[in-house]
């Protein structure tokens, strides 16, 4: 086996090393809190310039760039910005936060801390998945371990500048990782997503006051784009795909895992085959989902043809994509969560897409019609042909369905619940032509997937 | 409705962190439920007016938000992760072990009140599938002789306990 290449941890520094603690004393033993130190004193536009320049781009599944959001807050309303960190980890395949949670909290808080003074905001909050509790309590000890040390709370480090920190906890709901629908479930409703004019959260968003919306992984990165200068991080990675990305691969490979590398500077065949270890024993690698289960699936041995920048083209084979934000979406499909599903050729891709079509009819908020409707008829179309009902015209009518959802509403879930079948078609139509036939080669072994 | 001290404690002191209170609505409804196990009519009505809501904006997100229980879950919840990467590494195959060791249905309760059971939406801990969550701790690569080796430990919690359990609240 080809040696694995070398990992870049920034931001997994201390994931799972021996000894290395969630408490203030570890994380101060290690440098913690200097960068917020020597920032306090600089004025916050000089800072966000830094991140500006970074290029940092969201880690959340949007990829968008940091520096433009923090750019379009709304600073002359003379409303109070907030600040909310999107720890809602709840994109299917996506478990990279967890670890950031619950082993450096402090990092955090920190580059929240940044964050903060680089905005002028007093007030931030931490939406986390109610299915973390643990990892909320971890976080409510470290912001008061912070407090209590002068890097969070009234005057923080003697600038006379404040700002609190609170931990709020969700409470299972997938569509509060969309920003709107969390800044109404942190008003205290119901998670639907607001409608886009005019609740664009830089102007209108949490009480209706400019707010900032940024994913756990992305704040951390803040930390260290402050601490290296926004030039210097933006030469890790590839241009206009700076930094490094964790990589969360689960499912159908031998080591599974969350892996740090530089944007780009690994391809998909390397980070499955070499890092990853392939395919269980016996079995091939068939199908991959790139970026949390919204994003497009892609086969194994499929080829690409690429523009070039002077107009040419180039073709890519599916394995040398290299696994940054622009060239996967060059090939339809995105890096969204860095959350990559891997499926072996023990797979019914019927079986599979009607798992995921379960997932998004009971995650749909249910506001708007198409998402509502068309997530359940997916659902309920995948799973009565792996019940053994299908119809002729299944395949047809779940491409027709999935075609009246995308554009039609309010929040990006109407895409999101609409390309896993698109794609799925797409690329493994004759599994759904042909289903009954098709099961007939699956290994007697193989796992009921829904 | 009877709430422990500490709970109203932590509820006076939870509203603090909004400058507007209705914000407070999940942690209500989480100290809540973390006290006396769900959320009844008695309790919706108790947040609306800690809160200075009507009851309905409470109800609308009591049964929005898939983690408040209207009904009393087992004394130990179980919830197995669904979604797809665990149903690669056998998600389902776990979610039938553990139904088979307490002769339950998904989101039923054991006659003795001990032990429910949920098939829950992605947990995010992919990478260490197939999860289970049972009350507030992560059980991670579990397998078949796992999932009976985590039930045999519930049932022996169980009949350690002096006191029979009382009635479902």
């Amino acid at each position: 086996m080809p040696d694995a290449p070398q990992q870049r941890r920034i931001i997994f520094q201390h994931i799972d090393e021996p000894g290395y603690t969630p408490g203030i004393d570890c994380y101060l033993r290690h440098g913690g809190y200097e960068t917020l130190r020597r920032a306090v004193t600089r004025p916050p536009a000089e800072l966000r310039d830094e991140v500006k320049k970074s290029g940092l781009r969201g880690r959340g599944g949007a990829g968008f760039p940091c520096g433009v959001k923090w750019g379009l807050v709304d600073r002359k309303s003379g409303k109070p910005i907030y600040l909310i960190v999107n720890a809602d980890e709840s994109e299917p395949g996506t478990f990279k936060d967890r670890y950031i949670i619950h082993q450096d909290p402090h990092q955090l808080i920190e580059g929240v801390m940044l964050s903060c003074f680089a905005n002028d905001v007093k007030q931030a909050y931490i939406y986390i998945r109610g299915e973390m509790p643990r990892g909320a309590r971890i976080l409510e000890n470290a912001i008061a371990e912070a407090r209590a040390k002068n890097f969070a709370g009234p005057d923080i480090l003697g600038t006379g500048r404040s700002c609190e920190i609170h931990v709020h906890r969700g409470a299972g709901a997938y569509i509060c990782g969309e920003e709107t629908g969390l800044i109404e479930s942190l008003e205290g409703k119901r998670a639907n997503p607001r409608i886009k004019p005019p609740y664009f959260p830089a102007v209108l968003g949490l009480y209706q006051c400019p707010t900032i919306v940024n994913n756990v992984e992305t704040l951390c990165h803040v930390k260290h784009i402050i601490a290296m200068g926004g030039a210097e991080y933006a030469k890790i990675g590839t241009p206009n795909n700076t930094g490094t990305r964790i990589f969360g691969v689960s499912g159908h490979v031998r080591r599974p895992g969350a892996y740090e590398y530089e944007c780009g500077k690994i391809t998909l065949g390397r980070l499955l085959y070499d890092v990853c270890g392939g395919p269980l024993p016996g079995r091939e690698l068939k199908a991959v989902i790139p970026g949390g289960s919204s994003a497009k699936v892609l086969r194994f041995g499929e080829k690409f043809t690429l523009k070039n920048k002077d107009g040419s083209t180039r073709e890519l084979a599916m394995e040398d994509i290299p696994l940054d934000f622009d060239t996967l979406a060059a090939c339809g499909t995105m890096g969204g969560s860095g959350g990559l599903i891997v499926m072996d050729d023990s797979v019914s891709m019927v079986e599979a897409l009607a798992n995921i079509n379960a997932f998004y009819a009971h995650e749909s908020c249910g506001q708007c019609t198409p998402c509502r409707e068309g997530s359940l008829w997916m659902k309920k179309i995948t799973a009565r042909m792996v019940r053994g009902a299908a119809r002729p015209e299944d395949a047809a009518l779940l491409k027709s369905v999935a075609a009246q959802i995308p554009g039609r509403t309010i929040c990006a879930m109407g895409e999101g619940c609409a390309w896993p079948t698109q794609s799925f078609l797409a690329k493994f139509g004759a599994e759904f032509e042909n289903y009954y036939e098709t099961r007939q080669n699956r290994p007697a072994d193989a796992l009921p997937l829904i | 409705m009877n709430l422990k001290p500490e709970t109203l404690l932590r509820i006076d002191e939870v509203i603090t962190h909004y400058p507007v209170r209705r914000s407070a609505m999940l942690p209500l409804l989480h100290l809540i439920q973390e006290d006396i196990g769900h959320i009844p009519d008695e309790a919706i009505e108790w947040v609306a007016a800690r809160l200075g809501l009507q009851p309905v904006n409470v109800y609308e997100v009591v049964t929005f938000y898939p983690m408040f229980k209207r009904r009393p879950v087992g004394r130990r919840h179980i919830k197995v992760c669904r979604t797809l990467s665990c149903a690669l590494m056998g998600g389902y195959k776990i979610c039938g072990t553990f139904q088979k060791e307490f002769g339950v249905g998904l989101d039923e309760v054991t006659p003795d009140g001990e032990v429910s059971i949920e098939f829950v939406e992605c947990l995010a801990s992919c990478g260490t599938a197939p999860v289970v969550m049972i009350d507030d701790d992560l059980h991670e690569n579990v397998t078949p002789e796992k999932a009976r080796a985590l039930a045999a430990q519930i049932k022996a919690g169980a009949a350690s306990r002096p006191a029979p359990p009382p009635a479902a609240v």
